[in-house]
């Protein structure tokens, strides 16, 4: 886990933050990352970002329940224990035919939770770096990494120009941890405060 | 002009709204502590719910017998019970799935508490048929595990299995969907939260969400997967339920016409469901903004369309029985109107079919009170329904000298009793502890719906059209830059 610093800018308002996504990315800036308290949509092709595979994934875990269903089934019936049931096939198709959808279902569901989970990297007891206390409330977030070559104050004021309402430097942990929201992280004595809380 | 949507509509969210006064409106009735009110309610809730636990035990200890079914009506109060929670169950899959595939902008004011009802139903569906079951330790025998018993395996071909396989799917993919789409608003809880206990439960509850744009674009995708495998799922499961009857060879339940039948029934009683819990949740939590009298409007509408097929379906059975000429249907369609149960059959029709005809009335559809009544009426007519089809088909079957009057005891209505009392525990805790409504759908529809945007809308639409042309134009100009 690495130590980083970040440009964090806060926008008021999801049609300013659109264009300084933008023109942050244009700039060549290091974008971190952006966090919005509800989906803004293009915010995404703003950024670059490609579309989710995740469906790929629900299709595939679909596919794999049709079978085990069809393939559990049939062996149960035909091969493991062929039982007489009021003189029926041993192979009944159409009467297979509600669970295969119901285990189709439940394996495209369950697996693709588990896969957005996975992707996103949430479960219980994950933390992350919270960048601003209203970040899922009603403030539009952009953080830029700190690199090397990064002249801060250039890009705080090119922030600054662009919209947003307020713009300070936080250091944080990149990725995640296992830890509890309760406990104070080590850095937000150094961390400056919003003044929006 | 990136959010337009006409004044024709009304707007989904009243009053003078931003994305701040949203997120309190809904999130800081979580943060007080509980009123007077809430505990009276939840020590109801509790009270029942001990009371079913109390029925259950003597059941399960002295066995089936306690219960008030006989050998001629094998299934009874239980199976009605277990009919009448899924029903309900299936509104809220309805809203949160098939209004979202519909692009519905209304659901997002009442989907989290719909899907919220149809959790504690299904919950409280489930434990029917398992408690039905007697020997409840040999429950899993139902499961198709390899066992040192041959293997013997359980009977595929059999709808009470099918029904197995579909309430427990539907059970297990409406948590997914629900919880899904809770997790970034227990994230606005938990970043607002001041004590340390709320920041340590909230934070394990919102599984460390940031809402980063690929959080959000794949929250997106999994809900339109999960609304997609939802609403083919709620359809069968309704059909598989029916089935549990129409494979059956019982006169009165060997019918095609039941899957469509029971879907449309249980989407009649889920959303009478629905409302009786918003229209007290809306009033009790000021939520009136939110949950407006358009809301309850649409709502009653698909009472009233859903009321009709249900009414259409009594009619097509009855056309049936008269039709096919055999007589046996005929018996079992004459007994129930008929029989020493007529009034079961009487009380079902005028809460079915006769009381939903006064929501042709606009003025009775955004009537507040009124529909708090019809949909008290609407659940007891349809759980007359289940009554009906289930005992009424059962007590005077072939043989007159089987034919016997069916009555409860008191181990069956705790039973029921009990299970109120845990869906009205689990609901209470629901709507004092996660927010009722999904504040970030409300703030991803606020600019295109809510009433003070959409009066800058009606500034617009009135506007001269040399000028609009040109604003756009200006507009679009400007974008190109």
């Amino acid at each position: 886990m690495a130590i980083k610093q970040y440009v964090v800018a806060s926008f008021r308002d999801e049609d300013q933050l659109l264009p300084a996504v933008k023109k942050v990315r244009m700039q060549g800036y290091k974008l971190y990352d952006v966090f919005t308290p509800f989906p803004v949509h293009g915010l995404d092709a703003a950024m670059g970002l490609r579309q989710t595979a995740l469906h790929t994934a629900g299709f595939i875990y679909g596919a794999l329940g049709t079978a085990t269903a069809l393939l559990g089934m049939s062996w149960i019936f035909v091969v493991s224990w062929p039982l007489d049931i009021g003189g029926k096939p041993h192979f009944p198709l159409p009467s297979f035919i509600p669970i295969t959808f119901e285990l189709t279902v439940l394996f495209s569901a369950v697996g693709t939770t588990l896969t957005f989970c996975w992707l996103n990297q949430i479960m219980p007891g994950v933390k992350k770096h919270i960048f601003h206390p209203r970040q899922s409330d009603d403030r539009f977030v952009m953080a830029i990494e700190i690199t090397p070559k990064t002249q801060v104050e250039e890009v705080k004021q090119f922030l600054l120009n662009n919209g947003a309402e307020e713009v300070q430097v936080q250091t944080a942990e990149e990725g995640w941890w296992y830890g509890l929201f309760s406990k104070r992280e080590k850095y937000d004595d150094i961390n400056p405060q919003w003044s929006v809380q | 002009m990136l959010h337009y949507e006409s004044t024709v509509r009304e707007p989904l969210v009243n009053g003078n709204k931003d994305y701040h006064q949203v997120t309190e409106d809904i999130i800081s009735p979580i943060e007080k502590k509980p009123g007077k009110l809430w505990w009276i309610a939840l020590g109801f809730a509790v009270t029942m719910l001990l009371f079913g636990v109390w029925s259950v035990f003597w059941e399960t200890y002295w066995g089936i017998g306690v219960w008030g079914e006989n050998r001629t009506v094998g299934w009874a109060w239980d199976i009605t019970n277990f009919v009448w929670w899924v029903g309900i169950g299936h509104a809220g899959t309805l809203i949160s799935a098939i209004l979202l595939l519909f692009r519905q902008g209304w659901r997002t004011g009442v989907n989290r508490a719909a899907e919220a009802m149809t959790i504690f139903a299904v919950l409280c569906a489930g434990q029917f048929p398992v408690w039905h079951m007697g020997r409840v330790w040999l429950a899993f025998f139902i499961l198709p595990y390899p066992n040192s018993r041959g293997p013997l395996w359980v009977n595929f071909n059999s709808p009470l299995l099918w029904d197995v396989f579909a309430v427990s799917t539907y059970l297990t993919v409406s948590i997914l969907f629900w919880y899904s789409g809770l997790i970034p608003d227990v994230a606005t809880i938990r970043d607002r939260a001041k004590k340390k206990f709320a920041k340590f439960f909230y934070g394990l509850c919102s599984f460390g969400w940031r809402g980063t744009a690929k959080e959000w674009q794949r929250l997106e995708a999994l809900g339109l997967l999960l609304a997609g495998l939802s609403t083919p799922l709620v359809l069968s499961v309704h059909s598989v339920v029916s089935m549990d009857f129409a494979t059956s060879v019982i006169p009165g339940w060997h019918e095609t016409i039941f899957p469509p039948y029971f879907v449309a029934g249980a989407i009649f009683s889920g959303f009478a469901m629905v409302q009786t819990l918003l229209i007290l949740t809306r009033k009790i939590l000021h939520l009136e903004e939110y949950v407006t009298l358009g809301h309850i409007e649409a709502m009653n509408k698909i009472i009233m369309l859903t009321g009709g097929i249900v009414a259409m379906a009594y009619i097509t059975e009855l056309f049936i029985a008269w039709y096919s000429n055999v007589v046996y249907e005929q018996g079992a369609f004459w007994w129930r109107i008929l029989g020493p149960y007529w009034w079961a059959y009487i009380i079902l029709i005028t809460c079915n079919v006769v009381s939903p005809q006064l929501f042709w009335f606009k003025k009775l559809r955004r009537n507040i009170p009124f529909t708090f009544v019809m949909s008290i009426v609407v659940n007891i007519g349809m759980w007359f329904e289940r009554f009906v089809i289930i005992v009424l088909s059962l007590y005077h079957d072939y043989m007159p000298s089987a034919w016997v009057y069916y009555s409860p005891r008191w181990p069956e209505v705790g039973f029921y009793i009990g299970t109120f009392g845990l869906f009205f525990t689990c609901y209470l805790l629901f709507a004092k502890y996660f927010p009722v409504i999904a504040v970030w759908e409300i703030r991803s529809v606020l600019k295109t719906s809510g009433e003070n945007y959409k009066q800058k809308m009606a500034a617009l639409e009135q506007k001269d059209t040399e000028e609009f042309l040109q604003e756009v134009q200006h507009e679009h100009a400007l974008a190109a830059h």
